[in-house]
């Protein structure tokens, strides 16, 4: 009989799989820990008070968790959630970080620009703006990959440059605070300031809505028909079009712009939450730190939330470790760096695991 | 255990009690292999037995788990497939490992060692090619060439480095019968000069017809070694999967036979084609002003050389390709088995459940009920005797066979919407073993007693014959209704047509 061969079925129970992505999470941060220590210890650091300030500047006190680590994974929700639906759809989009700052900008015109209307209701429109800024500047990476074949690796790095020398341009120009002194946007009014969330210092609802999208896009890709479609795209898009009679172009399409809006509206979210104002490094390059965001979460944006508060802790303990130990900042990026690395190396071992006798060796790679 | 070490020498290769696990499965168990020099050596067996694996680690690309492996009574342990070469060994494989966009030269050069010195590379292609008689434009693109002249350019690229055994991997299955017949005499001729081939096939009465020896695997293990002369068709089968099957070939014809005249259903046919013109995505005409119809409850044969426009037709009657001229109707959801299973018809990654789901997936709405197609699929894999750790597993974990019968379960299960079944294959048995392929045609004339019209193409044009209950042939743009009769087929695919 056919069945009596079946060996023990692949599919793991809830409650095991929530124990398993917990060791999971036990195994990196342990290992963030001890390549930190080794770290501090070829650099002649002194360890013990490095580690120390890593741990009090992102999670030591209710203030440091709040208004450094949380504030600092609002935008690295947002972008990470961006960066894994792309990837997810096959899009390799690396310009989060143009998004958001397109984004950003176009929160801080509208906001200045717009009257001020009482209540909550006055959010929406920079809001709106913002991800819309954001849809527009993938949009042109997206037109010019399905128009005309460029990778979009490339044009999206291109126009992350782009989109820094835009704000340059637009904090000494059109949007120069009154007296054009200073290269930065004028204060948005109190009404189009995201409320902060009271008992949690500098942390605002922004949270809230970050993890709302997360939840959304996460599910989105697991239970809708979209999402479906859109993994299957990315997977094999032959395949997708051909068996499944998707429109592989538009769904290509869709997701970089769902990925360029929810990047844009980061930046939306960080100048109404956090800057109140347009400047040229209102990110510290969370459209890049966003990459590593999604692919630690392995391209879940749900999952995304949790990698978001690791890497929002790293970089604010990383501040705390510069101020009170004397470690430079940068030690943190080697640190992301090598877990990006260990995370994809692992993957790969997985999945040569997986390929057995009548697989492929070599796996076709699809544009 | 010197007797035995005197007895390799004089095997061109030997291979001896390989163990291989992979995870729970045991790939390999104590699975043995002697190929003698100046042999054509087959090695047999189903999907899954463990014939690639058993390769894959004479070429260097496994390690085994326990047990030896000579080359010319040299006891060695291949870390890469670099030192497999370096011994003499060369592997042609069923996916070819060519760069497209390089030319022949360049392929064969590739994988050398130090400068890379292309006219050495071409005045060696040469010499080669008129030892051989192989014909291989040095210059061509490799992109260009055929299938079979691309395989000759993998076998050129082993002999290149001086390869004394030649292990090809189902090197017929891609090819049309007169490539086929091509390769095995130069195989013949390559072994008669002393060389030695490993001819790794599904295919019986090929390697009845080439091989001096014959080695059959059955799950992991070496069961029969006998030579060619000795081996029947009977007996090579029953060794294969452990009791004999009927030689299917020899009783359906008569079925067929039987059923035609039977009546046709009342309905009107399910595919009209009317004066169809197709063109290629390059523009070139690929069938000109066909017309014919297919009824429900028939199955159509479709034979025709490579390149000879069935392609495009397949398409056009699935739906994934617009006629360019002509009136084609035909049902709103027809179900298509691509010939390339891994590119164009499931997503390796995924699980069978979303393979099962990907069906329909451009149109559908809202949620998705995981639950609903996880249950589906469960009884997909019993009516079609799919075997998979389970339901949840990547679609990498299973066999070739089995991700074809799922492919096919997902295919021809019937829409509550839909009136008539309608089913294009083209090539459905391509690289299975031979129970998969009865299994996969069984499941094609129950489709057709159910009352689908089915449309199927092979280049094996016994298996066209097998199946259908006619014959239309594609050539050089022109479709014509054939003869139920191999040698007519035949003449027909090549241009051939009336007695003279």
């Amino acid at each position: 009989m056919a069945t009596a061969e079946r060996q023990a079925p692949a599919r793991r129970s809830g409650a095991n799989t929530a124990l398993h992505e917990l060791a999971l999470a036990a195994v990196v941060v342990a290992a963030i820990a001890g390549a930190t220590a080794l770290l501090l210890l070829a650099g002649g650091y002194p360890v013990g008070r490095g580690l120390a300030a890593l741990w009090s500047g992102s999670f030591g006190s209710w203030y440091a968790f709040t208004s450094a680590t949380l504030v600092r994974a609002v935008p690295l929700m947002l972008t990470g959630a961006a960066v894994a639906i792309a990837f997810r759809a096959g899009v390799l989009n690396i310009g989060a970080e143009g998004q958001l700052l397109v984004g950003a900008a176009a929160a801080v015109a509208l906001a200045l620009v717009s009257r001020e209307d009482p209540g909550l209701l006055a959010l929406a429109p920079p809001l709106v703006a913002a991800a819309a800024g954001g849809a527009v500047w993938a949009g042109v990476a997206a037109f010019l990959r399905t128009r005309y074949g460029v990778l979009e690796v490339i044009s999206t790095i291109m126009l992350n440059f782009v989109a820094t020398y835009v704000v340059s341009y637009l904090v000494r120009g059109p949007l120069q605070e009154p007296t054009r002194v200073y290269p930065q946007s004028a204060t948005i009014a109190d009404a189009f300031q995201l409320p902060r969330i009271s008992g949690a210092g500098r942390l605002h609802v922004g949270l809230l809505l970050a993890l709302a999208l997360a939840g959304v896009a996460g599910w989105v890709l697991r239970r809708t028909a979209v999402g479906f479609r859109i993994v299957a795209t990315g997977e094999n898009p032959s395949a997708a079009a051909s068996a499944g009679g998707i429109d592989v172009r538009k769904t290509t399409m869709h997701a970089f712009l769902v990925s360029g809006a929810l990047a844009g509206l980061a930046g939306g979210v960080e100048v109404l939450g956090v800057t109140f104002a347009l400047y040229e490094n209102i990110s510290p390059g969370y459209g890049y730190t966003a990459i590593a965001v999604a692919l630690l979460a392995r391209l879940d944006p749900w999952r995304g939330v949790a990698t978001a508060l690791l890497f929002g802790a790293l970089e604010a303990g990383a501040g705390a470790m510069q101020r009170d130990a004397g470690v430079p900042s940068t030690l943190v990026s080697v640190i992301e760096a090598a877990l990006i690395l260990a995370v994809v190396a692992a993957q790969a071992a997985r999945a040569r695991r997986l390929s057995g006798d009548s697989a492929v060796a070599i796996r076709p790679v699809n544009a | 255990m010197s007797e035995l070490s005197t007895l390799d020498a004089s095997f061109a290769l030997a291979l001896r009690d390989i163990d291989k696990r992979y995870g729970t499965t045991q790939a390999l168990a104590s699975a043995s292999l002697q190929v003698r020099p100046g042999t054509v050596h087959a090695l047999l067996g189903e999907n899954g037995a463990g014939k690639s694996t058993l390769m894959r680690i004479a070429y260097g690309m496994e390690r085994p788990d326990a047990g030896t492996l000579t080359v010319r009574g040299a006891t060695v342990r291949f870390a890469t497939p670099a030192e497999a070469i370096a011994r003499g060994i060369g592997m042609v494989h069923q996916h070819f490992t060519l760069v497209p966009v390089m030319t022949v030269a360049e392929n064969v050069a590739l994988g050398g060692r130090g400068r890379l010195d292309l006219p050495k590379t071409m005045a060696r292609l040469h010499e080669l090619t008129e030892r051989t008689g192989f014909e291989l434009d040095p210059e061509a693109k490799v992109e260009s060439l055929s299938i079979a002249a691309q395989q000759r350019v993998e076998i050129a690229k082993a002999l290149a480095r001086d390869a004394h055994l030649l292990v090809l991997d189902e090197p017929t299955a891609v090819l049309p019968p007169s490539e086929s017949e091509r390769l095995l005499r130069w195989l013949r001729d390559y072994a008669d000069a002393g060389h030695a081939v490993v001819l790794i096939t599904h295919k019986l009465r090929e390697a009845l017809s080439v091989a001096d020896d014959v080695t059959v695997l059955r799950r992991g293990r070496t069961v029969l070694e006998v030579p060619g002369s000795a081996a029947t068709i009977a007996s090579l089968t029953a060794a294969m999967i452990g009791t004999a099957i009927d030689d299917e070939s020899a009783t359906a014809p008569r079925a067929a036979e039987a059923r035609r005249g039977a009546p046709a259903a009342s309905r009107g046919p399910v595919f009209r084609a009317e004066r169809i013109t197709l063109v290629d995505t390059r523009g070139i005409v690929r069938l000109r002003d066909a017309s014919f119809i297919v009824e429900p409850g028939e199955i159509v044969g479709i034979a025709g050389i490579e390149g000879g426009g069935q392609r495009e037709l397949l398409r056009a009657l699935a739906g994934r390709m617009a006629v360019a001229s002509g009136t084609l109707s035909r049902p709103p959801i027809v179900g298509f088995v691509p010939e390339d299973r891994h590119n164009d018809a499931v997503l390796l990654d995924r699980s069978l459940v979303e393979n099962v789901a990907l069906r329909g997936a451009g149109a559908r709405r809202g949620f998705i009920d995981w639950q609903a197609f996880a249950s589906r699929t469960t009884s997909l894999m019993h009516a079609f005797d799919v075997r998979a750790p389970g339901a949840r597993a990547p679609m990498r974990t299973l066999s070739g066979g089995n991700q074809q019968k799922l492919v096919l379960a997902r295919e021809l299960a019937r829409d509550g919407a839909m009136e008539t079944q309608a089913i294009v294959v083209e090539n459905p048995t391509r690289g299975l073993d031979v129970r998969a392929t009865s299994d996969v045609h069984a499941r094609l004339r129950e489709a057709r007693d159910a009352g689908a019209a089915v449309v199927v193409y092979s280049s094996d044009i016994d298996e066209v014959l097998l199946l259908a209950d006619r014959v239309l042939v594609v050539c050089a743009g022109q479709l014509r209704a054939a003869p139920m009769e191999r040698e007519a087929v035949g003449r027909l695919m090549l241009g051939l047509h009336g007695d003279g």
